[in-house]
């Protein structure tokens, strides 16, 4: 039975679920969203069916350019921080012993059920001149005296790491915990130290891996919205606030859908050259 | 003198032992196989000596020095690894070559030494493969070349073999001995098939379940005296016999006295032992007869695989197995009478 090709309408039956939910509720608004993105704004009212590529040529805005350029430039920011210490500490995690990685996945797990406002709002608590760490420093005789960090540039970078570190442990887990821990004594057996061991096998044999989870935190910060406007200066607002803002407070929805579908598909082409760049070099299978 | 030292290595891993009190020479230059049934710790004791476990107490010493602490890396031994652990985003040549690049030798010293480790191990021309492209036996032989890149003073494997199909291990086996004579390196292979044990080594460690070295020795030292019932057993098959010491050379065997040739000098007489007779040893011909070392019994099975028959004979509640060779068969069949004559010189005393 299993590999023959289904036939009749019974046989189908069991994709009929998730296909009727993809379109339902992926297909048809994204359908709507395009649609509306050729539409008319009327001022004062909601918009008219028409189609005019007027939203389109509304974002050749230096404004625009620039929220798209530092939204880019952000989420790829975070996703190399994330990779570049997720990565050696997954891999101290599958070292431990089972009952100590239960507990390290719990906590990383339980991170996840804290929402984007706690998150954020308790960071720039931490970040603050009257409340944060910095009185800490001054404590330590470290610093003169307490200064705030956020709103900021390294406010927005920490809220975001901080919340999309969890997600990139856990995609990374399996491949490493998968990892023949032969393969690591084989190259110190052939001489190599422990770093080089880490370097030239460990984040080497795993390097498919590596670009997959970069692609991942990557996409996933790129939707940030809330951590934005509450850790970040108006220049470090992402295109989610942007497109917030012009749908929701100017009301036009024309113009927010034109520029979430550009920002889908700058996004998708940047996914499709990593992949394509972690394909070309080398063996990777 | 050279080669390696185990002194009074003991390993444990939480409350379970891998390796008892062992004390093991190995001498320079030569081909050394651990052999034991799986959980008898060689393949702890072979991680030992690469470095990737340090031992509870017990030092290791390489041409007299003192190589316990030192950390894998700085070894330079050549292991090959069950798995084989080759390095699955590299070529054949990057894994051959791996040991030479971080080493940062010259692109031409590599491009050299891989090429004359590829004709070793007869892969000339397979550089840029991958290794997902390789057979079985073709990812050995780059295991192989990996470990020797370096020309490692030891030259450790690791059950290298167990993976592959029957006929193909033979002829690696044979391959992997010559190419070890070839090069003169000290090399130890763990194995838990006596028949690859006694094919390649000059030496044989014996491990027992009981974590322990039981016997060392050339192969057929240990095959012709094994030092107790469990490497008499372990090591191909034996006839094992309990008995009593019922005076010089003798031992009283189920009513039956056997005379034997050598009787160790710690025995007494009244003491229990074991006589051990390989079944290749054992004689049987047709009807009861009467004689010196002659077990009289009935004949319950006939094994005949072509090249040997084997006989099972119940002598008294004892079950004997001779082997002979098609040509001298006796006549007998399932059920008849029939007489097992074990010669003394092949009767061994065992006491543990």
């Amino acid at each position: 039975m299993i590999g023959d090709k289904p036939r009749g309408l019974r046989a189908h039956l069991p994709i009929l679920y998730p296909a009727v939910t993809l379109v339902v509720f992926f297909v048809i608004p994204f359908g709507i969203m395009l649609a509306v993105s050729f539409f008319q704004r009327e001022p004062g009212g909601f918009y008219t069916t028409d189609f005019s590529i007027d939203n389109y040529a509304g974002l050749f805005t230096d404004l625009f350019g620039r929220v798209l350029a530092f939204s880019i430039f952000i989420s790829a920011f975070c996703a190399l921080i994330c990779v570049a210490v997720g990565f050696p500490f997954t891999y101290f995690i599958t070292r431990m012993p089972r009952r100590a990685q239960v507990v390290w996945l719990v906590i990383l797990v339980s991170v996840l059920s804290l929402s984007a406002v706690i998150v954020a709002f308790a960071w720039s608590l931490l970040l603050s001149q009257t409340a944060g760490v910095s009185n800490l420093f001054v404590w330590l005789g470290l610093m003169e005296k307490p200064v705030s960090w956020s709103p900021g540039f390294w406010a927005l970078t920490c809220g975001m790491c901080y919340i999309a570190f969890p997600y990139t442990v856990l995609v990374l887990y399996p491949p490493l915990s998968r990892l023949d821990p032969h393969l690591p004594e084989a190259a110190q057996t052939l001489g190599a130290s422990p770093v080089t061991t880490f370097f030239t096998v460990v984040v080497g044999s795993l390097r498919s891996a590596i670009v997959a989870t970069l692609i991942m935190v990557f996409a996933f910060t790129l939707g940030t919205y809330l951590i934005p406007t509450i850790l970040g200066r108006p220049q470090h607002w992402t295109l989610s606030v942007l497109i917030t803002d012009e749908a929701i407070y100017r009301s036009n929805l024309p113009f927010a859908a034109a520029m979430s579908v550009f920002f889908m598909v700058v996004s998708l082409a940047l996914v499709g050259l990593t992949m394509l760049a972690g394909k070309g070099r080398g063996p990777a299978r | 003198m050279a080669g390696l030292f185990l002194k009074d290595i003991h390993k444990r891993f939480g409350s379970v032992v891998a390796a008892r009190d062992v004390n093991l020479h190995i001498p320079h230059g030569r081909f050394v196989c651990f052999l034991g049934p799986s959980g008898c710790g060689k393949t702890t004791l072979l991680r030992l000596i690469a470095g990737l476990e340090h031992p509870t107490r017990g030092r290791i010493l390489l041409e007299e020095r003192d190589i316990t602490d030192q950390p894998a890396h700085q070894r330079n031994f050549g292991m090959v690894f069950q798995s084989l652990a080759l390095f699955p985003h590299l070529t054949v040549g990057g894994n051959i070559a791996y040991s030479l690049r971080i080493r940062k030798r010259s692109t031409n010293d590599c491009r050299r030494r891989m090429d004359e480790l590829l004709e070793l191990v007869r892969l000339h021309g397979y550089a840029d493969r991958h290794i997902s492209q390789l057979s079985g036996g073709q990812r050995q032989r780059v295991a192989i070349a990996r470990a020797l890149a370096i020309e490692p003073r030891l030259f450790l494997l690791d059950e290298p073999l167990s993976a592959l199909d029957a006929k193909l291990r033979e002829d690696m086996q044979l391959e992997l001995r010559m190419l070890q004579q070839r090069l003169g390196v000290t090399t130890i292979l763990v194995t838990h098939d006596q028949r690859e044990a006694m094919t390649m080594s000059d030496l044989i460690v014996v491990m027992g379940p009981d974590n322990q070295v039981h016997q060392m020795g050339t192969p057929l030292e240990i095959y012709r005296h094994p030092a107790d019932t469990f490497v008499a057993d372990f090591i191909g098959t034996s006839n094992l016999l309990g008995g009593v010491c019922s005076g010089r050379r003798q031992v009283a065997v189920s009513g039956k006295t056997l005379r034997v040739e050598a009787m160790p000098e710690t025995v007494k007489e009244g003491s229990a032992i074991t006589v051990s007779v390989r079944p290749e040893d054992i004689s049987v011909a047709a009807g009861a007869r009467e004689g010196e070392n002659h077990l009289q019994g009935r004949v319950t099975f006939v094994r005949d695989v072509g090249s040997s028959v084997e006989i099972y004979l119940d002598c008294n509640g004892f079950q004997i197995v001779s082997q002979s060779t098609p040509k001298s068969r006796p006549a007998v069949r399932q059920g008849d009478a029939a007489t097992a004559f074990l010669p003394p010189s092949a009767c061994v005393v065992l006491t543990a």
